[in-house]
Order: C-alpha cells, then structure tokens, then sequence
C-alpha cells in the first residue's frame, strides 16, 4: 500500500468522521444547557456602550 | 539618539542592498522595482534624521482630532482614505478594461494592454480596495469589542504602510509585465516574501489585540476576521512555494507542475474568495449591520453554526474551476458537492443579516446605508446560490470560460463586497473624524441608485452574453461540424460589452460621489439639504374645519 493510498483510505473514513465531529461539536456547543446566557450576553456585548441597548 | 543612528544605518543597508540590485540585475523591471524600494529608504531616512514628521503634517490636513477617543484609530483613519483612494483607481482601471473588450483600438502596448491591465484591475479591487477596508474595518472592530487598544501598535503602522508598499510593488510589476501568471496571486516571489512578513505582523497585531481583551467573549466578528487573516496566510504561502531563477530577477517558477499546480492554484483561488471577499466581509457585516441598525443580530447561534459550516465546507470547493479537465473526476465531483453544500450556510448568514432588520424595516425607507448593507446583503444571497449552481457540472458545461463567469464574479463583488464595504466607509468617517454626521445624506441615495443600477447593467449583460457565448460555442450542424467560428461569437458579444462598460461607468460614478461625501465630511462640512425620510407636518393646517355660522332662512 502506498503513502498516497494509505492517506486516503484514512481520509474517508476515520478522518472524515472525525472532522464531522468536530464541526458538531462546534455547532452544538452553544446550543448545550447554560448557554443560553452566554449567547445573550454576546450578541448584546456589542452594545454595551451605548444607550440604546434592548437587552 | 542611539537608535536614531541605528535606524539610520538599517535604512541605509536597504538603500545600498537596493542600489546594488539596481547594479547587478539584467531585469529591467527588478531593477524598478528595487528603485521604488530605494526610494521608501531615502524617504526614511530624510525622515528620521530631520525627525520631519511626515504624519503630523497628515494629520494636520486632514484635521484628525488628537486623542479623540480611547482607542487608536490613527491607522484606521488612513485605511479609509486608502481605501477610496484605491476603490477609485480600482474602479477606473475596471471601465477601462471593459472599454478595450469593447474597442480594441484602446489597448495601448504594451504597458496598457489589456493582459497587463486586468491584473492591476482585479488586484487594485480586492486587494488594495478590499484589503484596506479589511484592515481599517478589523483594527476598529477588535478594538471596540474587545474594548483595549490595539497591541503592538507600531507593528499596526507598518502592517498598514507595508501593504501599501505590497500594492505599489504589484501594481507597477503588472505594467512592467512581471507576473507569476497565477489568478489572483501574480506578484512575483520578492513581493510574495515582502507581503508574508506584513501579513504576520498582521496576525500579531489582531491576535495580540484579542489576547489583550477586556470582554471575556470574542465577539463573532473577530472570528472571521482571524478565520480569514488565519487562512490567506496559509493560502498565499503554499500557492506561491516558488524557485527564484536568481536572486537579481523577477523571475520565479512553480514548486508544483501540472495539474497539481492548476489544484494549487484553484484552491488559493477559490479560498481567496471565501476567506478574504467572503469571511472578511462577513466580519463587517456581523458587526456595523447590528450597529447601524442599533439591533442585535438576529441569531447568535446561526452566525456561529453559520461561521463554522463556512470554514468546513469552503476549504474543498476549489476543484468546481477545474470541471473537464485533467483533474481527476473524483475531485471534480467532490468540488462541485462541496460547493451545494455552501449554499446553506451562505442563506443562513444572509437571513441572519437580514432579520437583524426585523422590527425596524422602515430603516430602509429613511437611512440610505442600512438600505445598501441590504442590498449588499440580497446580492451576497443570489451571489451565493448562483455559485453552487455554476459549479454543477451540466451547468458549468455551459457556463466556463464565457462572461457569465464574469457577471458572476461581479454581482458578488459589486454588489456584495462593494456596497458593504462603502456602507461601512459611510458609518466609520463621522465617528472616525468626530463630525456630528456625513456632508450629505441624499448624495449616499445618488450613490447607492447609481451603483445598482450599475450592477443590473452589468450582471445582466453579463448573463446574456455568457450564454450566447456557451451556446454558440457547442452549436453542431447537421455535418457534425461545429457552426460557429470564435470570432462569430465576438462579434455576436459587441454590443453586450458596451452595456457593461455603461455599467461599470455608472459605478464608478457613484463611487466618486462618495468620494466627494467623504473628502467633504473629513473637511468638516454639512450640506443643506432636507432631511431624509421625514414626512411633512404642517402645524397650522392640523385644525378641524371652523364651525358654520347658523344658517339664515332665506327671506
């Protein structure tokens, strides 16, 4: 087997599920319990010197 | 006084090194180059054994008030100016290019042909026009969200000198006729070295600035913003791995050959796309739409499901420009699968931008700049679907190497990074230079009426003759030979290429009103004019009708 088929067939399957992981991971995280806080505080941080601010 | 003389000697090594290479090279554009070079150190050292300071004097035309704000807004300022200035030249060189398709006699040879011309033009846009606007528009949103300074702050100033140094070498090179023949990436290898250190000076300075944050959240802006500063770094190293033939010449070849190189290339190209026009443009998007529309984003969690679909999935499109050709087919099809795939993230993020408006839609009847990011933001939506739909493969039978590649491209860049970036130019100048507001509000409405209509003119030209010219191209006989000789098909596109050098002159005239706006709010300036989108109230006339005398029977 060589180096090229080697890396390929490690790319479809472990590598491809893994990098499918991660991006869940990623995407879920501010979706677990306790974030939502967090999410709100965010998307308001930008406002937080101004007056205008609708939390 | 010590690093005075130092700073003196290191100018002057640069000086000598300069005016050897100008000695000993057999290329005559090497050696302008290394002239232009040269004169940044003789400009250097004049300036720092007279301590003249070149900035004092800047900042005293334009009239920037010293210590205005906390933060430090200096570079941010003359990114602003640098990005007019460019988006102009940009602009100018793109109606004269579109001018020579239409009349060849106009290609001037050999410096203005329209080989050489057509590099500055797309380099000039996205990369002086566009890149500037990234830096001015990342140097202010990480400080304001972050709410500390920049880090680094020197290294910030020659991040933003630097680059300019990096456009002037590429720019004159494409005259001179120095290119690395590579899409999007022909500076050769002395100016690809040149912009990998400011690039990472670049890095330093956003990711020091992050580090030193006052926020415990980075704002999702800075996420794009370091997802493309991040990405072009890697993008630009690999693409342009390259063998100088000398160290005294332009010229440079390929680390890869063949159809490696083409995948190479494809990927910068198609990233250079995504991360810079795309991530970096988002960036402003998630934050001055918020702003200028005083509302939060609609949905935080879709700009973070949207940021990270963005960063998985766009890294693998770039084979979908290789569709046909030596690439295997097994990368082709995973280019085009990736590329559908793009299409839901980039809806999301528009419906993300777009709701931020919920509740608050009269905004795009009464403020001329939430109604260009909307634009901006509807053309980053059809640019968006038209892409994956190009890059299926029945499609792009039909589509490649024609113009509907080129209104493509447009309707993206126009309407998409174009209005963005002019919408934010139009929401950092009066805070930037602390004016109560911009020169004139109804010059914006001129601006923004003339530019769509610019980009309609263009696209749908575009689209015309794009499709005329993949028709004519596959049109059999009943002979089985083909109908159409090349030339028949530019004959056909004649009076579709002067539809869009119309479009592009209404563009381009839109964006030298905004530069009179600008130059006329950074003087300080208001015009009279009445305001937008009050309605008429007339006090006196807000009376019910007197009441009848009591009428008198008639005698």
């Amino acid at each position: 087997m060589t180096a090229y088929t080697a890396l390929r067939h490690f790319a479809d399957s472990y590598g491809l599920a893994m990098i499918c992981a991660l991006y869940l991971t990623l995407c879920l995280w501010h979706f677990r319990p306790g974030a939502r806080a967090h999410v709100a505080d965010a998307k308001h941080s930008i406002f937080r010197d101004d007056d205008h601010d609708e939390q | 006084m010590e690093t005075v003389v130092k700073r003196l000697g290191m100018w002057a090594l640069v000086l000598m090194a300069s005016i050897a290479a100008i000695a000993l090279t057999p290329d005559s554009g090497f050696a302008i180059h290394m002239g232009i070079v040269g004169l940044v150190a003789v400009i250097l050292i004049v300036a720092t054994a007279t301590s003249y300071d070149p900035l004092a004097k800047a900042q005293s035309i334009f009239r920037m008030p010293p210590g205005a704000g906390r933060y430090d807004d200096d570079v941010i300022r003359w990114g602003v100016i640098a990005t007019m200035f460019w988006g102009i030249a940009g602009l100018l060189v793109g109606v004269v290019i579109a001018a020579q398709l239409a009349f060849p006699q106009l290609n001037l040879e050999p410096y203005l042909n329209f080989g050489r011309l057509r590099p500055l033009h797309t380099s000039a846009v996205i990369f002086a026009f566009g890149g500037n606007a990234l830096l001015a528009t990342s140097f202010y949103v990480v400080q304001r969200t972050c709410r500390t300074t920049l880090a680094l702050p020197g290294t910030a100033r020659f991040v933003f000198w630097g680059y300019q140094l990096f456009i002037v070498l590429a720019a004159t090179g494409y005259l001179l006729g120095i290119t690395q023949s590579k899409e999007y990436a022909e500076p050769e290898w002395y100016v690809d070295l040149w912009l990998t250190v400011v690039w990472l000076a670049y890095l330093a300075v956003f990711v020091g600035t992050i580090l030193n944050r006052r926020e415990p959240h980075i704002y999702v802006a800075n996420w794009f913003y370091l997802a493309f500063i991040i990405t072009i770094a890697m993008l630009h190293v690999v693409n342009n791995l390259a063998l100088p033939v000398s160290f005294l010449g332009a010229k440079s070849y390929s680390a890869f050959s063949g159809v490696q190189d083409a995948l190479t290339q494809w990927w910068y190209g198609h990233n250079a796309v995504g991360f810079f026009l795309t991530a970096g443009f988002l960036a402003m998007m998630y934050y001055f739409v918020p702003k200028q529309a005083n509302r939060p984003v609609y949905s935080y969690r879709l700009s973070i499901i949207h940021f990270w679909s963005l960063i998985f999935l766009y890294i693998w499109a770039g084979p979908h420009h290789l569709h046909y050709t030596a690439l295997p087919d097994w990368a082709q099809t995973l280019g085009m699968v990736f590329s559908v795939m793009l299409w839901m993230p980039s809806w999301g993020g528009m419906i993300n931008g777009l709701m931020t408006l919920n509740g608050a839609w009269d905004k795009v009847r009464t403020d001329p700049i939430i109604r260009m990011m909307v634009l901006a933001l509807a053309f980053y939506g059809m640019s968006t679907f038209e892409g994956p739909l190009m890059s299926i493969k029945a499609v792009n039978s039909l589509s490649h190497y024609t113009d509907w590649t080129i209104g493509h491209v447009h309707s993206g860049a126009l309407g998409w990074n174009g209005m963005i970036t002019f919408a934010c130019v139009y929401y950092l100048v009066p805070r930037l230079w602390n004016r109560e507001r911009l020169y004139s509000l109804r010059m914006i409405n001129w601006h923004f009426w003339l530019a769509t209509l610019g980009i309609v003119f263009y696209a749908s030209s575009m689209w015309v003759a794009g499709i005329t010219q993949g028709l004519m191209w596959r049109e059999y006989g009943a002979d089985g030979y083909l109908v159409n000789s090349f030339v028949d098909t530019v004959a056909a596109l004649h009076p579709m290429y002067i539809l869009r050098a119309v479009g592009g002159l209404m563009y381009l005239s839109g964006a030298i009103i905004m530069a009179y706006n600008i130059a006329m709010t950074i003087a300080g300036r208001l015009r009279e004019e009445a305001p937008m989108g009050e309605t008429a109230h007339d006090e006196t006339a807000d009376r019910p009708l007197p009441v009848p005398a009591i009428a008198q029977p008639a005698e």
